[in-house]
């Protein structure tokens, strides 16, 4: 397998937006060219993420449109759905073109616009990830499964509702701090838990997840622009290398899993991509998890090695996950503020993490990171891309 | 009114006593502080200021909303209005949002509008809330007529509460079907939906005595959701 760079990465401003999904994707991607500033260098191949552009903006076959949009041709072009998991896996598949030899420059982007429809049936096009026969007809959505995860993993380890308020807490701060979140809003553990005002503030939505334990839904796109070694060294300037990528799958019925609690997918993803990349979880400076709800940023903390299992809010507690911590998580605000439009938030992980390795994070940067990882979650933990990213001198 | 024309007299709706909304404090999720009171007619030229640039803003009934709130703090002020009143949500003095409403007769109040100026914190959720309070609680009405002008309204108040058909009404926003808010429903809700303390300390009261508005681009930005432009 050939090496593989992150030589550019860009994304819109995450939010609602007034724009089409073309619009977004194109805008992304010129902003990751720009980044990578490749000059008369050509792109070999697109490859476009999404989960739910066919059913909310009646527009497939992304990959090509996106081509189109950008006068790229003849680049090849993909589209990947794959659940929430559809960024990294078209990230993945951007990497094996490269590290294949096939291709030199691959432009990555994933885009989603889900704003375009109201709640409910955003809610429900979410929900039609999940078993057909075993969950879906009996009204199961991301937020109930979620919840009954949630209920499990604090019986069992005991975590508290204060643990979650400070995965929310943690992330709206640093979202605070990056212009491209969808809620750059700081909230208090007075505001959304212990106050009396706090029951109407932070509404229950599936118990033991409340309002703030939620990820928004949000429109936006990310892209990074994947070259090969030789490319990357014609460049010149920061190089970031993908260093590892694994992924995992697990039962699609959640309920069929022997214990629920553990996220087998990402423990297999985390590992492969840690072997891979010939580095472990202590090697990492910063981490981006997805946070679609406050517990899944602790259990995945610690499904990807960075605590003992059952130590995760511990290690959160002791404020180790903080941005000023030893391990910060979710600089960018993670999924929780910074926003999830499902099929861009896989690639929108990894430009962060490009951003940090190569210093230009501004007041959210992670001091002298070099290692990074990411887990992009699919389904409910049947589909789990893990990715390390390692800056190289 | 013993300095007006006969003829303006024939020209206002005659008005009942209305209680005051005595002012209260609500702890936002932000662990900013908004206070909720009554403005007076002399006020009501600053909030027009507020609204005034939301009357070009589509999304999410921004417009319409804007525009008859407009028309109706016009004639609260202009007394051409029977029972009007308003409150308004003050974080810092700063005007963060506004709900209005009337009193039909003694038994039945219908509301008219809530505008949330800052967007994120459950502002709206807040002020409608204290606005079925002054109806239910301090004006000691048996129900009220609601009727939403947004999907986020009706998610807000109709969903919520929840509120009942009370459709052989039709209400003053357009004629629409009206929906109810009975007085045990209220009260069903209160724990869930109703926040906030009294009395508020002089600290308070002192700085919201004034209100401050946003910057016009602020207003928009924040009403449209949109952030500072990136590089």
């Amino acid at each position: 397998m050939k090496p593989v760079y992150i030589a550019g990465a860009g994304m819109t401003q995450f939010g609602r937006s007034e724009w089409t999904l073309m619009q977004l994707a194109s805008v992304a991607s010129l902003a990751a060219l720009h980044h990578a500033n490749l000059g008369d260098i050509r792109v070999d191949g697109v490859v476009v993420a999404n989960m739910g552009a066919a059913r909310v903006n009646r527009q497939t076959a992304l990959g090509s449109a996106l081509v189109d949009q950008l006068a790229l041709y003849p680049a090849t072009a993909e589209s990947v759905e794959n659940g929430p998991a559809s960024g990294a896996s078209a990230v993945k598949i951007g990497v094996q073109a490269i590290a294949s030899g096939m291709a030199d420059v691959v432009l990555v982007t994933g885009v989603e616009r889900m704003r375009v429809v109201n709640g409910l049936e955003g809610t429900d096009f979410v929900a039609s990830l999940s078993h057909p026969e075993a969950e879906y007809i009996y009204g199961v959505t991301l937020p109930a499964l979620a919840g009954m995860f949630a209920r499990l993993f604090m019986d069992k380890f005991g975590v508290e509702r204060k643990h979650l308020a400070m995965v929310a807490i943690k992330n709206h701060e640093n979202a605070a701090k990056n212009p491209y979140a969808h809620i750059q809003q700081t909230v208090t553990m007075e505001g959304i838990l212990t106050l009396p005002e706090a029951a109407v503030n932070n509404p229950p939505i599936a118990e033991p997840l409340h309002m703030f334990d939620c990820c928004p839904v949000s429109d936006g796109a990310a892209s990074l622009v994947l070259v090969s070694e030789d490319v990357a060294a014609k460049l010149g300037g920061p190089k970031v290398r993908v260093a590892g990528i694994g992924q995992a799958t697990d039962t699609h019925a959640v309920h069929e899993r022997e214990d629920p609690t553990d996220l087998k997918s990402v423990r297999i993803a985390a590992k492969t991509a840690f072997d891979r990349a010939g580095l472990k979880p202590q090697d990492v400076d910063v981490v981006e998890l997805h946070d679609a709800f406050t517990i899944l940023e602790i259990a995945e903390s610690e499904a990807s090695g960075f605590f003992p299992r059952g130590e995760g809010h511990k290690a959160l507690e002791r404020g180790e996950t903080r941005l000023d911590g030893a391990l910060p998580i979710n600089p960018s605000g993670g999924l929780k503020a910074k926003g999830h439009p499902v099929g861009a938030t896989g690639v929108a992980q990894l430009v962060e993490l490009v951003w940090q390795l190569r210093g230009e994070c501004d007041a959210r940067q992670v001091k002298d990171a070099k290692v990074a990882y990411a887990c992009n979650f699919g389904g409910f933990g049947n589909n789990v891309v893990a990715s390390v990213l390692q800056r190289e001198a | 009114m013993g300095n007006i024309s006969e003829l303006e007299v024939l020209l206002r709706p005659p008005a009942m006593d209305m209680p005051v909304y005595p002012p209260k404090a609500i702890t936002l999720a932000s662990g900013e502080t908004m206070v909720v009171r009554q403005v007076a007619r002399e006020e009501v030229p600053t909030l027009l200021e507020a609204i005034y640039p939301l009357l070009w803003v589509e999304r999410d009934f921004y417009d319409i909303v804007a525009a008859r709130l407009f028309g109706e703090l016009l004639a609260y002020k202009r007394y051409r209005v029977k029972d009007e009143y308003v409150l308004v949500g003050l974080i810092d003095g700063v005007l963060a949002g506004m709900v209005n409403g009337r009193l039909v007769d003694e038994k039945t109040g219908m509301s008219y509008h809530t505008l949330t100026i800052r967007r994120g914190l459950r502002v709206g959720s807040h002020l409608f809330a204290a606005k079925m309070e002054y109806h239910i609680e301090h004006c000691q009405q048996e129900e009220v007529l609601i009727v939403a002008e947004s999907p986020i309204g009706f998610r807000r108040w109709m969903i919520e509460y929840p509120l009942e058909k009370k459709f052989e009404v039709q209400h003053e926003m357009g004629g629409v079907p009206s929906w109810l808010l009975p007085k045990d429903v209220y009260y069903a809700a209160k724990p869930r939906l109703v926040a906030g303390h009294r009395p508020i300390s002089d600290e308070l009261m002192k700085s919201s005595a004034t209100i401050i508005l946003p910057e016009e681009e602020t207003v928009v930005r924040q009403v449209a959701g949109e952030k500072e432009e990136q590089q």
